[in-house]
C-alpha cells in the first residue's frame, strides 16, 4: 500500500456516503411532500365572508394536531374528533378569536400536544436544541476528518523519504 | 514521540467509541419507545376542576344536568363511554360490579349513535352509573379533553380531576392503579369531612 492510497481512500468513501445520504434525503421529502398533498381532508363546507378569517382557519387546522390519530394536524384526519375540532376551531374563528386563543382552547383541554408547536421549557428543550446539537456534531465530525486528513496529505519530502526508510527496515527485520 | 502515539491512539480509540455510545444511547432510548403506549396522555386537566357544563339525562332529556353532579364531597369517577365502542362492552361488567361495591360512577355517554341505542344498552347490560349524562354532539367531552371512548376520570371530592384513565377499566389496572388512588380520595374527603365537622361543632 502506498501513502497516497492511504489517504485518498477515506476521503472517497465519505464522498460516497454523503452523496447517497443525499440522494435518499431528497427521495424521503419527495415522497413526505406528495403523500401530504394526498391527505387533505375536505374543507368546501367551512366558508368564511373575511379572507382573513379564512386564512387563520387555514393556518391553525394545519398547526392543531389531532389527538386521536397522532401524527396528523386536524386538516389530515378523517376522524370524527379531527372534524369536531375542525367545526370548533371554524366557530372561534368565526366569532373572531385570535390565532392565541384559539390554540390556548386546544393546549387546554389536550395539553401541548395538541399543538405542533411545543413552547420553549426546559422539559422540551431537547425538542428545541436538539437537531442544532446534531448539525453541530456532525459538521464538528466533518471538520475533524478533514483535517486529520490534510494533515496525512502533507508530508514533506524529507518525512516520505522517512517513512519509506522504515517501511524497508521493517520489512528486513521481519525477513 | 512514544508518548504522542499513544496519546494520538487513545484519541482515536475515543473518537470510534463516540458513535458506539451514542448508538447505544438511542437504542436504549428506542428500545424503551417500544414498550411505552403513546395514546396514553396524561390529561391537561389533571388538578384542575371540571369544566362546567350543561348536558340532559340519557333517560329523560327535559332533565338538565350541570357539573354540579361531580361535586359530590365524595370522590368519584366519570365514565366515558358509547355503544359503538367494543371495548366499553367489554368493561362494563366490570363497571357494574364497581357499583355494586359503592363506588360511585358518573356516565357521559358520548356521540352515540342514538339515544334509543344507549338506553337500550343501559336496560339490557345493566347501569352502573348514577347519574347518566348524554353528550350527543361531543361538545363537552371535548372540554373533558376526551380522545376517544372508554376514558375514566378520577375526580376528587372537590371536583377536581386527579387522574384520566385511557382504554378499559378492569380487575387487574383497578386493582393495581385505580384502587389505591381512589382510596386515597376516599381518605382526603373523609378528612376534609372531619374538618368541616370540628370548625362545625
Amino acid at each position: 500500500m502506498t501513502t497516497s492510497a492511504l489517504t485518498s481512500q477515506p476521503h472517497s468513501t465519505w464522498r460516497q456516503l454523503f452523496s447517497s445520504l443525499f440522494v435518499s434525503f431528497s427521495l424521503v421529502l419527495v415522497l413526505a411532500l406528495s403523500s401530504q398533498a394526498q391527505a387533505q381532508v375536505s374543507l368546501e363546507q367551512y366558508k368564511f365572508d373575511d379572507p382573513a378569517q379564512e386564512s387563520l382557519f387555514r393556518e391553525l387546522i394545519n398547526e392543531l394536531r389531532c389527538p386521536k390519530c397522532q401524527n396528523q394536524t386536524i386538516a389530515d384526519s378523517d376522524a370524527p374528533l379531527a372534524k369536531d375540532l375542525r367545526d370548533r376551531t371554524y366557530l372561534m374563528v368565526k366569532d373572531g378569536a385570535t390565532k392565541q386563543q384559539v390554540v390556548d382552547y386546544m393546549v387546554a383541554r389536550y395539553g401541548d400536544f395538541a399543538y405542533y408547536r411545543p413552547p420553549v421549557r426546559t422539559s422540551t428543550l431537547v425538542l428545541w436544541l436538539g437537531p442544532l446539537a446534531v448539525v453541530l456534531i456532525g459538521a464538528a465530525v466533518v471538520l475533524w476528518r478533514v483535517r486529520s486528513g490534510s494533515e496525512e496529505a502533507q508530508l514533506s519530502e524529507a518525512e516520505l523519504a522517512q517513512l519509506a526508510r522504515l517501511q524497508t527496515e521493517k520489512q528486513d527485520k521481519s525477513e | 514521540m512514544a508518548e504522542a502515539q499513544t496519546s494520538k491512539s487513545s484519541l482515536r480509540w475515543l473518537v470510534l467509541a463516540l458513535p458506539l455510545v451514542a448508538f447505544l444511547a438511542l437504542t436504549v432510548f428506542l428500545l424503551r419507545g417500544l414498550f411505552s403506549d403513546p395514546t396514553e396522555l396524561s390529561s391537561a386537566l389533571v388538578g384542575k376542576p371540571v369544566p362546567a357544563f350543561s348536558l340532559p339525562d340519557i333517560y329523560d332529556t327535559s332533565t338538565e344536568h350541570t357539573e354540579a353532579v361531580l361535586k359530590t364531597g365524595e370522590p368519584l369517577l366519570l365514565n366515558v363511554w358509547a355503544t359503538w365502542c367494543p371495548t366499553c362492552r367489554a368493561e362494563h361488567a366490570f363497571l357494574n360490579e364497581l357499583a355494586a361495591q359503592g363506588i360511585p360512577i358518573v356516565g357521559l355517554n358520548y356521540k352515540d349513535d342514538s339515544r334509543a341505542k344507549a338506553v337500550n344498552w343501559l336496560n339490557t347490560l345493566g347501569d352502573p352509573y348514577v347519574v347518566n349524562l348524554f353528550d350527543e354532539r361531543g361538545m363537552v367531552a371535548i372540554d373533558f379533553g376526551v380522545y376517544g371512548a372508554p376514558e375514566t376520570f378520577l375526580i376528587n371530592h372537590e371536583g377536581e380531576v386527579v387522574y384520566r384513565h385511557v382504554g378499559d377499566v378492569n380487575a387487574r389496572n383497578w386493582s393495581q392503579l385505580l384502587a389505591p388512588m381512589f382510596q386515597q380520595l376516599q381518605q382526603q374527603a373523609k378528612a376534609a369531612a372531619g374538618e368541616r365537622g370540628g370548625e362545625q361543632s
